[in-house]
């Protein structure tokens, strides 16, 4: 008898207790900047694709679920077609980790609910946004021994200029 | 038997080896860079370091180079000394000083022995903060992508480029930390083995420029083991492919053939697969329209044609023997063409006729690296059969490797033992109309009408032979250098005899034969090889069959209704008139091919075949040797392999086939009924495992167990997983299920990679010994290895007489000759866009003279062409090179032709 009440009392107790339950969606709840949402991929500071097609995060990937293809352009590699099938993704975060240019982002972006399956299959447009996301100062080109428009060889972070090969000098 | 101590632990070896060699044969990882098998040590990286104690009691032991110290029996070494890691360690933190911060944008990333060694070496923090050295790169041509921020300096592409292939286009220049590899200027690098940089550079200096166009990951392609279709040579390749397109081919190491290195038109030349050449639906001709149609209209066609009279088939040299016996047994033997001129025909039974009657032996190509005089006998084998070629190239290193012996220095002291040979006399000699690229090492070039070289092959015959027939009439200079040569020959331990087809002589191939057969009745092991076009001319050769001209015949006299033509190209072997005239004579025309060739216009039907990456079969090289390919590429229906096409072709013929045909299941039925019909091919059943064969129960993957993007790279046409498409022809699994390991039968080894070893230096770890056999066992079969000729005293070798007259220079006509072109001549790889790049306009080679105009008229038998006229020095006058299959499409040879000045205003010259 005395249990019951003890129990009715704490249940009743509760009633003026600080609400847990958000009002999702009408009230957004807060998610910490590395919260491992939806997969972006990011810019470089100067605007141009980060990603260089390493394929790195295709094989980093549990799921299988990363695909693409490099192509070439001024000497910087591209993905042709970048390809995230979300109806796999177990948002890990691996793929972020294997990311040697910071390109690829976990967001704190879940709301990605479809009705079909086939929509969640997400092509480069899908993907990419046209900012650096959590790492606005990094460039790999910029450290990286590859010229490309703009920044000649050598011309990199911590480079010397081209070496003279017609001279024997030390 | 020799054995080591590797850190406590005994190691079996052999003798003659070098430590390094011995770790690595005794399974243990010990990083390196410049030593590689097929170029010795030079000790320049410095990166094997380890401990060698110079008995039980040191303990103190001392820091060695490993590939620069013997490993002596009873040695006691160690990889795992603290002091020889930390070496070790440093040395890779020096080599990386200056490696650009670019592994995601380099094509090596993921198989390159640098990341290898520097993650085996331990090395995974970078100390240095000042600034890097950095080159400008050259554009080296279409093949080869250049990065010269990534070098090492461990010297391997010179060494390879320069001393071992005899390149002279690839240099280092500068010196200390700036030293650099590279041309002169910028240019494309000429040697025909230029492609193997990229394998043998550590790292990113030298990629696969083809291929970084449709870049993929090593662990992201299918890997399936194969064999080059570019010459008859058949070296092993594997070719790579992704989302079924084939991306590269890579060399396959096969102890007895190509070993570690791939000539450019077979690591280059598959860009055909891809083009837009290809044939990918059935096509028919309506109303002088090619319009795609279903396969089941097509082949109701087909049996519309079929009831309206006999049916010839004409294979082809370039065809699996599966497809080409399909088509034997679809029209009957009667019926069977070679798809060969009677000439073409009678040279490739001739050189079979030759191999297996020659009392010695039929040396492999690598017996040939190994002969201490050889004797090229009119045929330009430097683009007939490039990587036979460079074998030969090697074989003049036989004096220095003597030299070194006996000196008491290791074979693998590289430095040493060029410089020890750099005074050795070469025991090869070139007997060619034209010069070739081996004539920079040869003892004596010497050039002449192909008539005159057979004539002289037979003189040497005589000399050596008295019993073989003499030549009459020969002249002095040509006596001396015949008896120079039989002394030579004679007094070799192993000597090789290299003849071919090249300039359609049979004449040469009887010459070589009898100089080998001579040689090889004084007891020595002498060898005999003969070079063929394609890359199953031997195997077609060898099923027989009736050649192009009797088919015209037939089809004059109207007793042909429906021809099938399978992969050839009749415009390269018959005349544009010839070809008319048979297509005039014969109503109904079926093409089955994986490429649209000029034939096609004149056929009703174009059935789409598989290429050699997509079907699986087998070929015979020159040199008998029956090698199974297997498919990497599934492509879309209705392509399939040739002999699938004739079983469809069967179905839908009302008359009855020879029990079979429409029963073979996968290719191995073909196979056992192949060797059923034609016993002397019955070995080729065991050129390769069976398609039921299995590993610890399992199927062989061909992908790699890490393969990517399973579940999303078809997922933009349904996100609805598909089964892995079935390969009933194969013991693969076309998935990364299966099983893997260097134990694997040699044939079938998709790919190289051991963990730690990603790179294609992993291939260590599936040889037996460094250079030796695979662990798997032998790659392919061998259907005949010479020794087959009766020679006894009563019966002995039979010489040729057929001895022809000396070559006379006629008035008003030259003797054309076919100038193969390693890039240019050959049918499929000019398809291939870099190959194709490669290729030089036509000229005509003219001997060098004074006042040469620049352009000359040549009347061949289908007209007069007007070509650019290249002297070359050293052609014997009244001779004249005119590249094979571009300037005619078909080229019957050796012919006579006027020549005149381009305007028509000279007279004959």
């Amino acid at each position: 008898m005395l249990d019951t009440l003890r129990t009715l009392f704490l249940t009743f107790r509760h009633a003026f207790y600080r609400r847990a339950t958000v009002q999702y969606p009408e009230q957004q709840p807060y998610l910490p900047p590395r919260y491992r949402g939806r997969i972006i991929l990011s810019r470089d500071p100067d605007g141009a694709e980060r990603c260089v097609a390493c394929n790195l995060c295709a094989v980093a990937c549990p799921v299988d679920c990363i695909s693409l293809q490099k192509v070439e352009a001024d000497g910087r590699w591209y993905p042709q077609y970048f390809r995230i099938n979300f109806s796999r993704c177990i948002f890990c975060g691996f793929c972020e980790e294997a990311c040697p240019t910071y390109a690829i982002q976990l967001t704190p972006d879940f709301e990605m609910s479809e009705y079909s399956r086939p929509n969640l299959v997400y092509e480069k447009e899908d993907l990419l946004i046209s900012g650096t996301g959590k790492y606005p100062d990094y460039s790999f080109y910029h450290v990286s021994g590859i010229p490309i428009p703009g920044k000649d060889r050598g011309a990199s972070e911590r480079e010397r200029p081209p070496v003279d090969i017609h001279s024997l000098l030390p | 038997m020799t054995s080591i101590r590797i850190d406590g632990r005994d190691c079996p070896t052999r003798p003659g080896l070098n430590l390094l060699q011995a770790c690595l044969e005794a399974g243990a990882d010990l990083p390196y860079f410049c030593w590689h098998p097929e170029l010795g040590s030079v000790g320049a990286c410095r990166q094997c370091a380890i401990r060698q104690f110079s008995g039980p009691d040191d303990t103190t032991g001392r820091i060695v180079m490993a590939c620069m110290t013997p490993a002596s029996d009873g040695a006691i070494v160690s990889i795992a000394d603290e002091e020889a890691r930390a070496f070790r360690a440093d040395v890779i933190e020096w080599m990386m000083v200056n490696h650009p911060h670019d592994c995601p944008v380099c094509e090596e990333g993921g198989e390159c022995h640098l990341q290898d060694m520097t993650v085996m070496t331990g090395h995974n923090i970078r100390r240095y903060r000042f600034t890097k050295r950095t080159h400008r790169n050259q554009n080296l041509g279409p093949f080869v992508k250049h990065e010269m921020n990534r070098c090492i300096a461990c010297y391997r592409c010179v060494r390879f480029y320069r001393d071992y292939a005899g390149g002279d286009d690839l240099a280092a220049f500068a010196s200390h930390d700036n030293v650099y590899f590279g041309r002169a200027a910028d240019g494309t690098l000429q040697n025909a083995f230029s492609g193997n940089l990229v394998e043998i550079c550590p790292t990113g200096v030298f990629t696969d420029k083809p291929s970084s166009s449709v870049y993929t990951r090593k662990w992201d392609m299918r890997g399936a083991p194969s064999v080059c279709v570019h010459c008859a040579v058949g070296c092993n390749t594997i070719v790579n492919a992704r989302e079924e397109t084939l991306r590269r081919v890579l060399n396959r190491y096969n102890a007895d053939v190509n070993r570690y290195v791939l000539c450019d038109r077979g690591r280059f030349g598959h860009g055909f697969v891809n083009a837009t050449t290809r044939i990918r639906t059935a096509m028919r001709a309506i109303a002088g329209q090619y319009v795609p149609v279903p396969v089941a209209d097509a082949l109701a066609r087909f049996a519309d044609m079929a009831v309206e009279g006999p049916v010839v088939g004409i294979a082809s040299p370039r065809a699996a023997l599966e497809t080409c016996f399909g088509l034997h047994t679809l029209v009957g033997p009667q019926h069977f063409c070679t798809g060969l001129t009677q000439h073409e025909q009678a040279c490739a039974e001739l050189a079979h006729t030759l191999l297996r009657g020659h009392p010695g032996p039929v040396p492999t190509v690598h017996d040939m690296e190994s002969a201490d005089a050889a004797l090229v006998l009119g045929e330009d084998v430097c683009t007939t059969a490039p990587r036979l070629g460079l074998a030969l190239r090697q074989s003049v290193r036989q004096a220095s490797f003597h030299a070194a012996d006996a000196a008491k220095v290791p074979r693998w002291m590289d430095a040493a033992v060029r410089t020890l040979g750099s005074e050795c006399p070469t025991g090869l000699y070139v007997l060619t109309p034209a010069p070739t690229d081996l004539d920079d090492v040869a003892a004596r070039p010497h050039r002449g009408a192909p008539d005159d070289i057979a004539r002289l092959g037979f003189a040497i015959a005589h000399l050596i032979d008295p019993s073989a027939p003499a030549v009459a009439a020969l002249g002095d200079e040509d006596t001396r250098l015949a008896e120079h040569i039989a002394a030579t020959l004679m007094a070799a331990q192993k000597p090789v005899i290299v003849s071919g087809m090249q300039y359609g002589a049979p004449a040469l191939m009887h010459a070589a034969a009898s100089i080998a057969a001579a040689l090889a009745r004084r007891g020595q092991v002498a060898g005999l090889s003969l070079v063929m076009p394609e890359c199953n001319s031997m195997g077609l050769a060898m099923l027989g069959g009736l050649p192009l001209e009797a088919v015209l015949e037939r089809a004059r006299n109207g007793d042909i209704a429906t021809l099938i033509i399978v992969e050839n190209d009749l415009t390269r072997h018959l005349s544009a008139a010839m070809v008319a005239e048979l297509v005039a004579c014969v109503p109904n025309i079926v093409v089955v091919d994986h490429t649209l060739t000029p034939l096609c216009q004149h056929a009703e039907l174009v059935l789409p075949a598989a290429a050699f990456s997509e079907c699986s079969g087998t070929l015979v090289s020159h040199e008998g040797r029956a090698q199974r390919f297997f498919q990497a590429v599934f492509p879309a229906a209705p392509i399939q392999a040739g002999w699938r096409w004739m079983q469809e072709l069967a179905r839908n013929t009302a008359q009855s086939h020879p029990a079979g045909l429409t029963t073979w299941r996968n290719l191995d039925d073909v196979i056992t009924a192949l060797a059923r019909a034609f016993p002397a091919l019955a070995a080729i059943t065991d050129a390769a495992p069976h398609a039921d064969y299995r590993l610890d129960g399992q199927k062989l993957r061909s992908q790699t167990y890490r393969a990517s993007g399973r579940t999303v790279i078809r997922s933009y046409i349904s996100v609805h997983d598909q089964p892995p498409p079935a390969s009933p022809d194969t013991p693969f699994s076309s998935s990364m299920e299966g099983a893997y390991t260097p134990d694997m039968p040699a044939p079938l080894v998709p790919g190289y990679q051991v963990s730690p070893w990603n790179s294609v230096q992993a291939l260590n770890r599936f040889q037996n010994e460094i250079g030796g056999e695979m662990r798997g066992g032998k790659s392919g079969v061998r259907l005949f290895t010479g020794g087959g000729g009766r020679d006894t005293p009563d019966a002995p070798h039979p010489y040729s007489t057929d001895i022809p007259p000396p070559s006379a220079p006629s008035e008003g006509s030259v003797l054309v000759l076919p100038e193969t072109r390693l890039f240019g001549s050959e049918e499929l790889s000019m398809l291939s866009p870099p190959v194709a790049a490669r290729a030089d306009a036509p000229t005509l080679r003219v001997p060098a003279g004074p006042g040469l105009p620049t352009h000359m008229t040549l009347h061949l038998e289908d007209g007069p062409h007007v070509l650019p006229v290249a002297p070359m020095v050293g052609l014997p006058t009244g001779i004249v090179l005119c590249p094979a299959h571009m300037v005619a499409r078909a080229f019957h040879f050796p012919c006579r032709a006027r020549l005149d000045m381009a305007d028509g205003a000279g007279g004959g010259s």
